[in-house]
This record gives structure tokens, C-alpha cells and sequence, in this order.
């Protein structure tokens, strides 16, 4: 009954979708204000359709409904029930249930907020919202049916995939994927603004407020798949470039670059073409994330999961892409620059420097990515490209971006005067340099690290100096310390938001240097009551213990760690054996510190308990990656707050 | 004039290497994975079966083997190969050919409800600790090996085992002197 009713659903939202697309487009040329509403209409029966979908399938999780394929293949009987929710997401075909659902609720939201403020754009942003959303409902309706019926009915499913049974995937998918979807709107009011003509500033402040929301959500889904890297997987790290990570990181990267590019068109009126390139390539590369991730053409040894799907994703990347550079070509004319550069030395240099390394590292990490397939058409060889090619060319391109982090905000418009720069640059130029040299001396001899840290202090300092003296000018009209602060970051919201977000980047950059120069791990087998010891730390075997989970076994090593400044604790990694998988799953345990994580996995052990292999770790700094997240959240908020400068 | 027009059109074309690219990767058969094993010895087993008897590639030498990977959980390409297995064992068992299937990833219960519903007759075995499906180099399920009488894999399957696929790597096999 489910299956038969979910397709019905489905089915039925996908012709809404379609309808409502050519209805929205349709109402401007028939100049016929009720297609318009027909399609605003079709809309919300889409979000309705999309989200009865969606609680169809969870009913079926929790219910054990194994005559829905996709519920057999993601969980069974043991499965805990709170994932037997987030198995919804687990795999393909749900993950494409959450897409659209977020697509359709994000598309309600520009219905409300723009119907009657955007009257030129907003059939067109409809149109374009609808058609993308119908993509999606095609491929939950051919390609990849979530309610595709199972026959004969399994007795038991096969059960969830235990990397997914983690509190990270609960919320990382959610983030990762209001941030692909949220770049959606911008891109429709871009399509809005070529097929109208109306190519000016217009479309670009309408969706400054959007683009923040989705690189926000985007970045927080990155870290959150980090921290699950981290604490899961059971390596030790966060990122390892591996494709799937590439595929959402490369939207990040153009998404960051049109971030800050918009704000030269909105102050210079110049780079209209660039801009729009940027949200195009940014959308599509959300598109070719989910291809590369769901189509199986790169780096996959499971051969069981795919279908027509990659299919139906290239075919659709292709019409965005031809369509939307065709409309970009047509308009070529419109787009030419009303201003033009002044000096080399301005903030507008600044920032199209730092567009050109964002990009720079997007076309690096594309080219990474496909290179497999690249080296298979044209040699006929199969090969991947690891970690260190893409270390070796991001690390100098995102050092450079530290450094355009610390001058960009404050070198002046235009062009930069020596006083401009003698006033905002000397202490800060000052402040990094002497860190680094008050660092060597200490013996810290690490050439990256060193250089992470100049650049740190030095933007942090330009940053510092810039507030105090804002702070200090509105003291001088009578206000406290927290009043003049209050105040600036109310009505300088977008500035100071910015820079917060731009504290969280620094935080997090400490957190990548520190990690990667100062961790230490040692791999080795250890006898019951005899200890390990690794930088000051005592890890000492006690016992194994077995357990008969839900749906797993688990033998945990019970493991008592002590330096000379912490209590004694208890670290209980384990081993878990699924019955559907052919290999253990390791259980991380540790414990995180501000300055560094004691991290112990078991490995090998004796039945008896009498001798267990482990690698131990000390990470340092990689909670501030965590940290990082924080304060960028932080920064997010305040800079969209609603603008306080003019009144509403 | 011409270089707007070039300008017009060479904006969109660009993308069209891009877009070769990706599809040339449909291009390449994922399902193809390559089997190092095809010609070697194959690796020997000693299992137990959900019947309680023993069975052991040692204990089969001089027959054709057919050793099939299956869980409970593989809808629909282990439910549909599993009435062709049966066909082809019955088929076969009188002329040197022995059918073995290894059940891996699953639980005991649900294996069982899988034996029992399609009637197996021929030796069914759970690989505990899936000690045999690594050896065998096994990435999912269904896949099947063809190990010839002096015990070496001959072909492997991907996939649901047909009756076109079954008999021709079982006749061939069957067919060579021992």
C-alpha cells in the first residue's frame, strides 16, 4: 500500500512542479496575473506532496515496512529508532527526498517574501525554482524511486550502513544540503535578472541575505562532516580530499568567491558578468557534486547502487549549463562594467585577487577530482590523486587568502593612499611579524606553522585596530566601552558579522596548521596492565569486555589514561560486528582538549583478552575547528541581521 | 561582428568539453570489477551447513564447483537467481557439478526464511566472520565463482545468475576431462 501511495504522491508533486514552472513563466508573456497564481498554487502543493512523502517513508522505517526496497536496504530489525528516522537520509534515493523537500520549502520562502516585492523577477525566480525542483521529483519519480515496491518481501532488512549510526550524520546531511539548495535562489534571481534584462545591482541585494544563509549552511555542513570524519572513521583526521568531500567543497569555494565579489558590484558596478558566472558555476557545481557523489564514474568499488541516475544528472547539468551561459551570452551587451579599476592598490584589487585564488583553488580541486577520468579517456589508466597534490597547491593559495583576509576589509575603495596604508597596516604588519619571531624564539621551528601564525596575527591585528578605533570615535560622543560596541555591531552589522565570520576562518586556519604540524600517534600492541605511553600520557590495558548490542556485537577495551595534570579518565574504544558487514567497524573514544585530544582506537585483540593492538593519538588543536564553527555562526547571524542604517 | 557572434556562442560551448568528459565515465563499466582470481587455485574453505554438515572445497576435488555469495537482505538479485540455482542443481548433480552457496552479511533467522522459501536442496552454508567472502575477494551480492575440477576459478558473475549464464560456464567446465 505504501509504495502504490507514495508514487502517487510523487507523481502527483511532479506535475504540480512542472505546471507551476510553465504556469510562472507563462503568466508574463499572457500577461495573465491568474497563471501566476495557479503557479504559487502548484507550489505549495509541491512542498505539501514533498513533505507527506517524506512522513510516508519515516512511517515506514518505523513501522518495518520491508516491502519498500529502499526501507529493506536501510534498516533492520535492530536498528535503533532514532536512526530508523535518519535512515530517511541514509542513502540515495532518501537523500534526494531531503533535497527536494528543502528546495520546495526554500522556494515557499522566496514565494512569501517576493511576491509582491519583485514583481518583475519573481515569475521568472518561480519559474526557475519549480523547474529545478521538477528535476528532483523526476529522479524521485524514474531513476531513483524511494517507494520502488520490493517483491517478495524480505523478512528482515539489511540494515542501516554503520558509519551512519552517529549524531554527526543526523545533522550534517541537514546542513550540507541547505546550503547545496540554498544557492538555488540566488541562481534563479540571476536567470530572473537575464531573461528581464534588469542585469543591474537589483537582483544581487535581493539575495545577499540567501547567498550568506546557504555558504553559511555550507560551511557548517563541511565542518559537522569533519567532526564525523573525526569521530567516527577512526583515523584521526577530518579531511582527506577525497571526492566526495571535494564535491561539496568546490561550491563552498565559488560560493565563498561570489560572497565577496557582489559586494564590489553593489559599491563599483563592475564584474555583472563575473557575478553571474560565479552563482552559475556555484549551482552547477552543487549539481555536479551530487552527479559525482551518485553516478558512480569516480572512485567507486561498489557496483550495486547505481543506475539511469548519472544519466538524468548529466543530462540536467547540461541544460543549466548551455542554458544559462546561452542567456549569459545573449545579454553579453548589458553586462559591460559601468566603472572601471583605479589602482592595484585598492580593496576592489584586493578582492578580485582573492576571487582569482578562490577560483584558483576550485580549478585545482576540480582537477583533481576528474583527473582519474581524464587519465582513463586519454591514456587508458586508471589512477586516483591523493592528499598531497592537493595539499601542495591549496596550502600557498589559501595562505594567500589569509593574507587578503587582513587587507582587503581596510585598504580604502579606489585607491589606497600611503597614509591609508601606513595607518591601517603598520601595527597589525607589526604584530604578525613579531608573533612568528616571538614563536621561532620559543622553538617553535615548523616553516607552516610560523607562517600560519604571522598571517593570523597580523589580520586579526588589522581587524582589532579597526574596531578599536570605531569604538573610540562613537566613545567619544558619551558612550561605554559595551554601549559604543553594541551600537557599532548593530548598525554595522554586515561589516561587523563579516568579521566575526573572518575570526572563525582564523580560528579554524590555527586549527588546520596546528593539527597537521604537532599531532602524534604511536601504533602498537599492548599486554593486559601494561601501559603505553605517548607525550605524557599513560594508557593503561585493563580488560576486554563483550556486549550483545541491538544489532551488533561489541567487544569493548577498557582503557584507564593519565598524564601528570588530569585526572585519571576511562577511554572505552570498541569494535563493532554488524552482521550485514564483512569487517568490523571501529568505535573512537577520547577525550577533547582545548590544546589537544587523546583519541584510542582498538585494533586487533586476543580472544582471551590477554593482549589488544592500539593506536593511540594526541591531536592537537583540532578543536578549534569546532571553535571556528562557533564563532562563524556567530558572524553569520550578526551580519544578516536586518539593516539597521536605513530606516524600513 | 563575427567576433560578438564567436564571443555569443563560445561562452556556452565551453562547457561542452566538460560535459564529454563526464559522460565518456558511463563509458566505463563499473561492474566489471576485475577478479585477480581468474586461473589461480581457488582459495579453499571448510564450512558447515545451516543443515549441520560439513563442506569443504578439499572434499569436492575432481568436481565442478559453482559457489554462489548470497544474503537474505538482496532483493530482488539473490531471490531472483535463487530459483535458477536450484534448476541448475538438480540439473547438474549427477554430472560432476555441485553447487555451494555461502551466505554472507545476514542474520541466521532471515537466511533460513530464505532457504525455506525457495525449497534449496543443495549444500547452504553461513560464512561466519565472512572469512570466505574476503578470500574470495567479494565486493556485494550476488556474485558467483566457477571453479573447475582440478580447483581452480574459472569465471565469475556479477550479479543474478541466469539459466543462459549457469549453463554455459557449468557445461563448459563439465565438459573438460578431469
Amino acid at each position: 500500500m505504501i509504495p502504490e501511495l507514495g508514487y502517487a504522491i510523487t507523481a502527483t508533486a511532479l506535475l504540480m512542479a512542472v505546471w507551476g514552472a510553465g504556469a510562472a513563466a507563462g503568466s508574463v508573456r499572457a500577461g495573465r496575473p491568474a497563471l501566476l497564481l495557479s503557479a504559487e498554487r502548484a507550489a505549495v502543493g509541491a512542498w505539501l506532496g514533498l513533505t507527506l512523502a517524506m512522513l510516508l517513508l519515516v512511517y515506514a522505517f518505523l513501522t518495518f515496512d520491508f516491502s519498500v526496497r529502499y526501507v529493506a536496504l536501510n534498516t533492520n530489525r535492530g536498528t535503533p529508532f532514532y536512526y530508523r528516522i535518519t535512515a530517511l537520509w541514509g542513502a540515495l534515493e532518501g537523500s534526494i527526498v531531503l533535497w527536494a523537500w528543502m528546495l520546495a520549502l526554500y522556494t515557499l520562502i522566496a514565494v512569501r517574501r517576493y511576491r509582491r516585492r519583485q514583481p518583475e523577477l519573481y515569475p521568472w525566480v518561480l519559474a526557475v525554482l519549480l523547474g529545478v525542483l521538477a528535476f528532483f521529483l523526476l529522479v524521485m519519480t524514474v531513476p531513483a524511486p524511494p517507494f520502488e515496491r520490493l517483491h517478495p518481501v524480505p523478512a528482515d532488512g539489511r540494515g542501516l550502513n554503520p558509519l551512519l549510526e552517529d549524531s554527526g550524520m543526523i545533522t550534517h546531511p541537514v546542513a550540507l544540503y541547505l546550503g547545496f539548495t540554498g544557492f538555488t535562489v540566488p541562481f534563479a534571481f540571476a536567470m530572473a535578472a537575464l531573461v528581464t534584462g534588469r542585469t543591474g545591482e537589483e537582483w544581487i541585494a535581493i539575495t545577499r541575505r540567501w547567498t550568506i544563509v546557504a555558504w553559511y549552511f555550507l560551511s557548517l555542513g563541511l565542518l559537522i562532516g569533519g567532526w564525523w570524519s573525526y569521530h567516527v572513521l577512526g583515523w584521526g583526521g577530518y579531511w582527506a580530499w577525497d571526492p566526495v568531500e571535494n564535491a561539496a567543497f568546490m561550491p563552498w569555494l565559488t560560493g565563498t568567491a561570489f560572497l565577496h565579489s557582489v559586494m564590489i558590484q553593489e559599491r563599483r558596478r563592475i564584474l555583472r558578468l563575473w557575478n553571474l558566472t560565479l552563482v552559475i558555476l556555484t549551482f552547477g557545481l552543487t549539481l555536479f557534486g551530487t552527479f559525482l557523489t551518485r553516478s558512480g564514474i569516480i572512485g567507486s568499488v561498489h557496483a550495486f547502487t547505481q543506475g539511469a541516475i548519472g544519466h538524468f544528472f548529466l543530462g540536467f547539468l547540461a541544460l543549466v549549463l548551455l542554458g544559462a551561459f546561452s542567456l549569459l551570452a545573449w545579454r553579453v551587451d548589458r553586462l559591460r562594467a559601468q566603472g572601471e579599476l583605479d589602482s592595484l592598490l585598492s580593496r576592489e584589487s584586493m578582492f578580485l585577487l582573492n576571487n582569482l585564488f578562490l577560483v584558483a583553488a576550485t580549478f585545482t580541486v576540480f582537477f583533481g577530482t576528474v583527473f582519474p577520468l581524464l587519465s582513463e579517456a586519454v591514456r587508458g589508466v586508471k589512477v586516483s590523486v591523493g592528499a598531497p597534490y592537493f595539499n601542495l597547491v591549496n596550502i600557498p593559495v589559501f595562505l594567500g587568502l589569509l593574507l587578503l583576509m587582513g587587507v582587503g576589509p581596510l585598504i580604502a575603495w579606489r585607491r589606497a593612499s600611503w597614509d591609508n596604508l601606513r595607518r591601517n597596516f603598520v601595527i597589525p604588519v607589526a604584530a604578525g611579524g613579531g608573533a612568528a619571531l616571538l614563536a621561532r624564539a620559543l622553538g617553535l621551528g615548523n616553516l607552516l606553522v610560523l607562517t600560519c601564525l604571522a598571517l593570523v596575527v597580523f589580520v586579526a591585528g588589522a581587524m582589532t585596530l579597526d574596531y578599536v578605533r570605531a569604538v573610540g570615535a562613537r566613545r567619544r560622543s558619551g558612550d561605554g566601552w559595551g554601549a559604543a560596541t553594541w551600537g557599532l555591531l548593530r548598525r554595522q552589522n554586515r561589516r561587523y558579522g563579516g568579521f566575526v565570520v573572518h575570526l572563525g576562518v582564523l580560528v579554524i586556519a590555527l586549527g588546520v596548521a596546528g593539527s597537521q604540524a604537532w599531532s602524534v600517534q604511536t601504533e602498537t600492541t599492548v599486554k593486559r596492565g601494561e601501559h603505553v605511553e605517548l607525550a605524557g600520557y599513560r594508557v593503561r590495558f585493563e580488560r576486554l569486555t563483550a556486549s550483545e548490542e541491538s544489532n551488533h556485537a561489541k567487544v569493548t577495551g577498557v582503557f584507564t589514561v593519565a598524564n601528570g595534570n588530569m585526572r585519571p579518565a576511562t577511554l572505552l574504544p570498541a569494535k563493532k560486528f554488524y552482521p550485514q558487514e564483512q569487517s568490523p567497524i571501529a568505535y573512537v573514544d577520547y577525550r577533547l582538549g582545548l590544546i589537544e585530544d587523546v583519541y584510542l582506537v582498538l585494533g586487533d585483540f586476543a580472544r582471551d583478552g590477554s593482549h589488544a593492538t592500539i593506536r593511540l593519538q594526541v591531536n592537537r588543536l583540532v578543536s578549534w575547528l569546532w571553535i571556528g564553527g562557533l564563532v562563524l555562526t556567530l558572524g553569520t547571524v550578526l551580519a544578516i541581521l536586518p539593516d539597521r542604517r536605513r530606516p524600513a | 561582428m563575427t567576433a560578438r557572434v564567436a564571443l555569443r556562442a563560445g561562452i556556452p560551448l565551453a562547457v561542452v568539453p566538460l560535459l564529454l568528459l563526464l559522460a565518456y565515465g558511463f563509458r566505463t563499466d563499473p561492474r566489471a570489477i576485475p577478479t585477480p582470481l581468474i586461473g589461480k587455485p581457488a582459495a579453499p574453505f571448510s564450512l558447515t551447513t545451516f543443515a549441520g554438515e560439513p563442506v569443504s572445497l578439499d572434499g569436492l576435488r575432481g568436481r565442478v564447483v559453482v559457489l554462489n555469495f548470497w544474503a537474505s537482505w538482496c532483493v530482488p538479485a539473490c531471490y531472483d537467481e535463487a530459483p535458477v540455482l536450484e534448476r541448475g542443481w538438480r540439473a547438474w548433480r549427477d554430472r560432476g557439478v555441485t553447487l555451494v552457496g555461502v551466505n554472507i552479511q545476514d542474520t541466521e533467522d532471515a537466511a533460513r526464511q530464505f532457504l525455506a522459501r525457495f525449497d534449496h536442496t543443495f549444500p547452504n552454508a553461513p560464512d561466519l566472520g565472512g572469512r570466505v567472502s574476503v578470500d574470495y575477494g567479494v565486493y556485494g551480492v550476488p556474485e558467483t565463482f566457477f571453479i573447475d575440477r582440478a580447483g581452480r576459478v574459472r569465471a565469475k558473475h556479477v550479479g543474478a545468475v541466469t539459466d543462459q549464464v549457469f549453463e554455459r560456464h557449468v557445461r563448459a567446465l563439465a565438459e573438460e576431462p578431469s
